[in-house]
């Protein structure tokens, strides 16, 4: 099937892509958008690095193909803060090292970005299903999840500011 | 080696009667795609054989949940994160919320459907024994019009399904059970999170007079299909739960399961957990009695 045009806010901005409807959305970030962030890893729905949220909602990039996508409105990791203004998220990740490779970044961010928009004050449980779809070879986790307990008290204090 | 986008052909028509029109005008020649979950996978290994894809995760009208006095109707394109977040699904049918909650990841929650679990019929379905443990009735919609089946007659065999080319799953329904029910469910995978079941079963029960009045076995992942356990079922009936009968119901439960060896487990090693988790669930379902 040939290419159509294809629709959806990506951080923001509205983008217009032409590609085949069963382009999967990852690829339409990273070689149509340029929004390389976006890692794939398993390119099967396991392990998580291809993460974002759409519609508020956090999916596997690699199983979304773009006509379900058309309309939608994606968060990517560029989306989620500024080089000079990062997210307590990341800057959480930055002071307590849970970002080694970085490959299961991107993903971990957006999963704990979704995590903590249902739960602000996730309990250690939430914590480790929430990110239960996010494999990380290098850090053992530990760090990961020192990681989203700091963002949480840190995106807590920074609301009642 | 990946597929190349280009060769297949994805349409999405905009309601439901327009999707079962293309059914029903060209039967077999289109393959339903909801969440994605199975199909995009088949799909980046280079191994979707379906060409033809109609997209029915936008339909709202597959995609609510109704609750009355009696029943909850659970529409084929709920998430399972819809499922299992559900106040009547969490109050009355506990053991779906459950396996819902381990289907996947929170992303793949997200995104995979209840319909698409049924459809994709894998023997391993996280959801399939909580179905059979509440009895529940599967709604199947075609331009013909609708039927309702026993979800006992839903699987006929390894990956069939009693659905017709020109047929969608349309809803889920569940009779609610009394309150004072026993139930029981339990998933043994290689991790908590995320991993396809290497056994995973879900009961409900009741007793009279110590002695089992009702009971309703789903298992998965130890057959061809997910199995509602008939055979372990009948020797429960009437019998006290005590050491003999849950010997006899261990035997029984030998006789009707036919697991495999494969890459998540060996047939023995289900054959014995199996026979551990019906002993479990037993003796459960026995302390639950006595405290009554």
């Amino acid at each position: 099937m040939s290419a159509r045009r294809f629709s959806l806010c990506v951080n923001g901005v509205e983008r217009f892509v032409d590609v085949p409807p069963m382009a999967r959305l990852l690829d339409v970030l990273r070689h149509e958008l340029g929004l390389t962030g976006t890692k794939e890893g398993c390119g099967e729905g396991e392990c998580g690095s291809c993460s974002v949220l759409m519609n508020g909602e956090l999916v596997n990039s690699c199983l979304v193909p773009i006509a379900q996508a058309g309309g939608a409105s994606i968060l990517t990791i560029e989306g989620v803060g500024e080089q000079a203004r990062l997210h307590p998220v990341q800057k959480a990740f930055l002071e307590c090292g849970g970002a080694q490779c970085g490959i299961c970044t991107p993903g971990m961010i957006l999963a704990t970005v979704h995590l903590l928009g249902k739960h602000p004050r996730p309990t250690q449980e939430e914590i480790h299903e929430g990110l239960n779809g996010n494999l990380c070879r290098c850090t053992g986790y530990m760090r990961i999840f020192e990681a989203v307990e700091k963002a949480a008290c840190a995106m807590e204090s920074g609301a009642m500011e | 080696m990946r597929s190349y986008p280009a060769d297949y052909e994805l349409i999405t028509p905009g309601n439901l009667d327009a999707v079962l029109r293309l059914l029903s005008d060209e039967p077999g020649r289109w393959t339903a795609i909801a969440g994605g979950t199975e199909i995009m996978v088949l799909f980046g290994a280079g191994k979707l054989s379906a060409r033809k894809l109609v997209s029915i995760s936008p339909l709202s009208e597959l995609r609510e949940i109704f609750e009355d006095e009696d029943w909850i109707s659970i529409g084929s394109g709920c998430s399972f994160t819809q499922i299992r977040r559900h106040a009547g699904v969490q109050r009355h049918f506990p053991l779906l919320a459950k396996c819902a909650s381990w289907t996947g990841s929170i992303a793949n929650q997200n995104r995979g459907t209840i319909g698409g679990n049924l459809a994709n019929a894998s023997p391993a379905a996280d959801s399939s024994p909580a179905l059979f443990a509440y009895a529940a009735e599967i709604e199947l919609i075609s331009a013909r019009g609708t039927r309702r089946i026993p979800y006992e007659q839903f699987h006929l065999g390894y990956k069939k399904i009693a659905l017709a080319a020109d047929e969608l799953i349309r809803a889920v329904y569940l009779r609610k059970c009394p309150a004072d029910s026993f139930c029981y469910a339990r998933k043994v995978g290689t991790r908590n999170a995320q991993a396809i079941s290497k056994i995973c079963v879900a009961a409900t029960g009741k007793l009279h007079q110590g002695r089992v009045e009702e009971i309703r076995i789903g298992m998965g992942s130890v057959a061809p299909a997910p199995l509602h356990l008939v055979g372990t079922e009948r020797v429960l009936l009437g019998a006290a739960l005590n050491d003999a009968t849950i010997a006899e119901a261990r035997k029984a439960l030998l006789s009707e399961v036919a697991p495999i060896d494969d890459i998540r487990s060996t047939a023995s090693y289900r054959k014995l957990i199996a026979g551990n988790l019906l002993e479990e669930l037993l003796r459960e379902f026995a302390a639950w009695g006595d405290r009554k």
